[in-house]
């Protein structure tokens, strides 16, 4: 009889490219829930994902009501394009959705970064990325362990058991 | 469902060793089911085992955050108590199901 091996997953590196909401938090909820799971976590932002380690916009991050097919009114009707246009359209609906995440105990972004932290998560910035919007260490949450090269990120990511997932 | 002998009492637990009837749990188990994990519990072991046994039978679904804003332990000392996966962990101890939720 054939034996099923199972090899546990042991290290995660997870990579956010994004700055919207939905995709920040796509990443956070994963690294949680990996370090909730005892899983050697690494948290990898670059491009406009450095907006969710920005002390300035971690905070007020959107999601787009322009261009976004799934976004529904509350009751399910479609959300018009051209209402998303409106100014403090997009402000709205972002506030909105945070709400409903802090009423399932889903935390703000910094709350986030400090729950991962706290379990032994790591939080890296992308050096290309930084130097390409001029953010420098000081701009970036304290969090942040430090601001990595693409060559670094892969010296990290050896060993049996360890994906690397881009969000 | 098997059933088990800790502590000197007969207690329910399912396949992952989750204790399946509440009811049946007392800080004896608690700390033999503990030192079976390498753990040996403390007050404050067991004050996080009582937080989290009180909102598991209230029906609360039980979150990491709730229990680092419990105001007993933070994050870090969570995870220090629990090394590993906290929440689980913690929840086998406190003789509740395995947690549902995803933070």
């Amino acid at each position: 009889m054939a034996t099923k091996e199972e090899y546990p997953l042991k290290k995660v590196l997870i990579i956010c490219a994004k700055g919207n909401l939905e995709d920040v938090y796509a990443a956070l909820v994963m690294a949680n829930g990996a370090v909730m799971e005892g899983i050697e976590t690494k948290l990898f932002f670059t491009f406009f994902g450095l907006d969710a380690i920005t002390k300035k916009r971690m905070n007020n991050l959107h999601t787009a009501t322009v261009g976004n097919p799934a976004l529904r009114m509350p009751g399910g009707l479609p959300f018009p394009t051209l209402l998303g246009m409106l100014p403090g359209v997009e402000a709205g609906v972002s506030a909105m959705m945070r709400k409903e995440m802090d009423k399932l105990d889903v935390p703000p972004v910094k709350e986030f970064l400090e729950m991962i932290t706290a379990g032994g998560g790591e939080i890296y910035a992308c050096k290309l990325a930084a130097d390409m919007f001029k953010l420098k260490k000081e701009d970036f949450t304290e969090e942040v362990v430090d601001i990595i090269t693409v060559g670094q990120l892969y010296e990290m990511s050896g060993g049996i058991g360890t994906q690397i997932i881009f969000v | 469902m098997a059933e088990k002998i800790v502590a000197g009492r007969t207690i329910q637990v399912n396949e992952e060793g989750y204790m399946t009837n509440p009811s049946e749990w007392t800080r004896e188990i608690a700390a033999e089911l503990a030192k079976e994990e390498g753990i040996t519990l403390t007050d404050k072991h067991y004050a996080v085992l009582e937080f989290i046994r009180e909102k598991a039978l209230a029906g609360e679904t039980l979150t990491i955050r709730k229990i680092g804003t419990s105001g007993i332990v933070d994050m870090k000392e969570f995870y220090q108590l629990f090394p590993g996966g906290p929440l689980k962990l913690a929840s086998k101890l406190a003789g509740i199901p395995k947690p549902t939720s995803c933070v």
